[in-house]
């Protein structure tokens, strides 16, 4: 991976999908450019996380989807499985809202992490597992060397995101489409989270499409901002121009949504 | 349910809960934590991930052994839950997890495991229908099951489920990660309406602390396994003594769409399992001073020897 800005490393055009028949994404844009942070808001319910299953091919049972995912030169959509699974998990790679879809409760940290790495990257077992440690060290892990040994029941909600987050890092992606990656965080480790992504943007090339619904992660990290809406994207911009000078209605709910006490009042 | 009380509705003493793995150093994820929740109050119960609240909040429904301490809930001792014997002290406890996704059951339907709260708070008069439509969800969710939602969506279903059966005490633990900035304010502050007007008490875990701010009567900040600063939420906004209670308030990323990221704190993030000497926060606070390397500072409302209690206030 080289540090020189890339052109869109995925576009997403007109991508409809719907669920048993009932249409969930009516034609949603976006594109992601490497080195960059792209911010996805919106309401609940609005298709964020559709978005992103339909990237890697993992839109639920039942689900049909149109449309276009250009990655590499190549329209993801109705590519074929076996092609499509070298893409996923090295090349994009994706943190799950749902914990539980990105580790396996039965299998050691160790395994979830050096398996993707020997398998995409073909890495001997020492070297794989000094990597694992060190990812774990990024994402602020304690005793890193100790708890790759640990299954991920016995670390806390926001230690399992932070396990999530390395998993996904673990083969060098491309790409990476981080489904609220930091819901689980306090602020501060929620800070070397984002800091750590910024860092493998800036220095490594990755492209990031962040789902949050924080608006102020949104404002530290994200250098272009989404919101969606029913299904739609219905503002793209610059994250400054986006966050101070909304100009869809729903974006400026969000905004006005945010809850600011006025200085020194009390709680209700 | 209100009970009779005299004392506080909730009351945790010096309480240790421990984690043991076989062949691993015992974890001790909870290390002396003291906390009270009056009835009809909110108490916001803060950290760094990782230092212990989920482990408390288990321990207080009875779902995690207490390796010493105390916890009693309107008068009565927690112990951990029996084969058979329903505890008095947890009739009337209501948790919502911090995992949406594994707190519900995936083979029944949403309305049918609202129904149950209902069932137990002997509520024959409100229907689950009526109770999603509480939560901002439509009424013909009731007949879904809960793989067929967002996760925001399975979040306010887990949050009906409890206010269904009319806690006496709410635990939430992260109850509004996965809802949308609009979304969660609301329905944080329809917990507290809820639980206030049944006067239970509220025991509200987030990272989100705008929205603590917003609900809470009082916050409790956690450090690795303890209480380290409690107060009235305004009084700790506008002065928090802690030093990481300080580090903690100034993360808070703000959305002026400047592009800041906000500051870490330095070091490493301490292991519960090997916690450091004297107090717990040293290796990282920028404060530190010679005592608080060998001396740990037990006491309250601020663990920290820079705000030690006169000493005529100690009892
Ligand atoms: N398995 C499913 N079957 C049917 N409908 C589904 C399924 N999963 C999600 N949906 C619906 O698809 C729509 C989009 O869901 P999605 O999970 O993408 O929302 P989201 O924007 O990620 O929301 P949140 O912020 O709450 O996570 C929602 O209305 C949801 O109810
Ligand atoms: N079953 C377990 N076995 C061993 N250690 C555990 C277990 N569950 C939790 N721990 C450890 O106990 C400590 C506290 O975990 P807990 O889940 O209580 O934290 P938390 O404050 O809720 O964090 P978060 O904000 O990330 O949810 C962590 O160091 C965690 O690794
Ligand atoms: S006791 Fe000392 S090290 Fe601990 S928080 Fe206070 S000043 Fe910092
Ligand atoms: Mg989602
Ligand atoms: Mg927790």
């Amino acid at each position: 991976m080289t540090a020189e800005p890339r052109a869109a490393a995925l576009t997403i055009e007109g991508l409809r999908v719907s669920i048993g028949g009932h249409d969930v994404l009516h034609g949603v844009d976006l594109a992601v450019e490497a080195g960059r942070v792209h911010g996805l808001a919106g309401e609940s319910g609005s298709g964020k996380t559709m978005t992103g299953l339909a990237v890697l091919g993992l839109l639920p049972h039942g689900s049909r989807a149109s449309g276009r995912i250009a990655f590499g030169g190549r329209d993801l959509l109705g590519m074929p499985a076996r092609v499509l699974d070298e893409v996923r998990g090295a090349k994009i790679a994706m943190v799950f809202q749902d914990p539980a879809t990105s580790l396996h409760p039965m299998l050691t940290v160790e395994r979830q992490l050096t398996e993707h790495m020997r398998h995409h990257l073909g890495v001997g077992g020492r070297e794989a597992r000094d990597r694992a440690a060190g990812l774990l060290a990024k994402v602020r892990i304690p005793g890193p060397r100790e708890a790759l040994k640990r299954y991920p029941h016995q670390f806390s909600g926001g230690m399992r995101q932070r396990i999530a987050i390395a998993v996904a890092l673990a083969c060098d992606p491309e790409v990476l489409i981080a489904d609220e990656p930091t819901t689980a965080l306090d602020v501060t480790v929620q800070a070397g989270i984002l800091r750590l992504l910024r860092g493998l943007c800036d220095d490594l090339g990755l492209a990031v499409l962040l789902v949050t619904h924080d608006l102020g992660v949104m404002s530290a990290v994200a250098d272009e901002v989404s919101v969606m809406k029913d299904g739609l994207v219905v503002e793209t911009g610059p994250r400054g121009r986006v966050l101070r000078e909304p100009r869809h209605p729903y974006t400026r709910s969000l905004l006005d949504a945010l809850p600011v006490p006025p200085a020194g009042e009390n709680s209700p | 349910m209100i009970m009779p009380l005299t004392g506080p509705l909730l009351s945790v003493e010096d309480l240790v809960v421990e984690h043991r793995t076989p062949g691993r150093p015992v974890v001790r994820a909870v290390a002396g934590a003291g906390l009270q929740v009056a009835a009809g109050e909110v108490v916001g119960l803060v950290g760094e991930s990782g230092c212990g609240k989920s482990t408390l909040a288990r321990a207080l429904c009875g779902l995690h052994g207490a390796a010493s301490g105390r916890i009693l809930v309107g008068g009565h001792p927690v112990t951990p839950l029996g084969l058979r014997r329903r505890n008095p002290a947890l009739t009337g406890v209501q948790m919502v997890f911090q995992d949406p996704y594994s707190s519900l059951n995936p083979r029944r339907r949403v309305g049918a495991q609202i129904a149950d709260g209902l069932r137990t708070a002997g509520d024959t008069a409100t229907s689950p229908a009526d109770v999603l439509e509480r939560v901002g969800l439509p009424r013909a969710f009731a007949g879904r099951y809960p793989h067929e939602f967002s996760g925001g969506q399975r979040q306010r279903i887990a949050i009906a489920r409890a206010l269904a059966a009319r806690p006496s005490l709410l635990i939430g633990d992260e109850p509004i990660s996965a809802l949308d900035a609009s979304a969660q304010a609301q329905v944080a502050r329809l917990m507290r309406d809820l639980a206030m007007e049944s006067g239970a008490g509220l025991l509200f875990i987030s990272h989100d602390l705008s929205v603590v701010r917003l609900i809470a009567d009082r916050i409790a900040v956690m450090y690795l396994g303890k209480v380290v600063e409690t107060g009235p939420t305004a009084e700790v906004w506008a002065d928090p003594r802690h030093p990481y209670t300080r580090a903690l308030l100034a993360a808070i990323p703000s959305p002026d769409g400047a592009g800041v990221l906000p500051a870490e704190l330095p070091g490493d993030v301490p292991d519960p399992a090997d916690p450091p000497a004297g107090c717990r926060f040293h290796p990282r606070c920028p404060l530190a001073m010679d005592v608080c390397r060998e001396r740990e500072p037990d006491f309250g409302p601020v663990a920290c020897w820079l705000h030690e209690p006169e000493p005529s206030s100690l009892s």
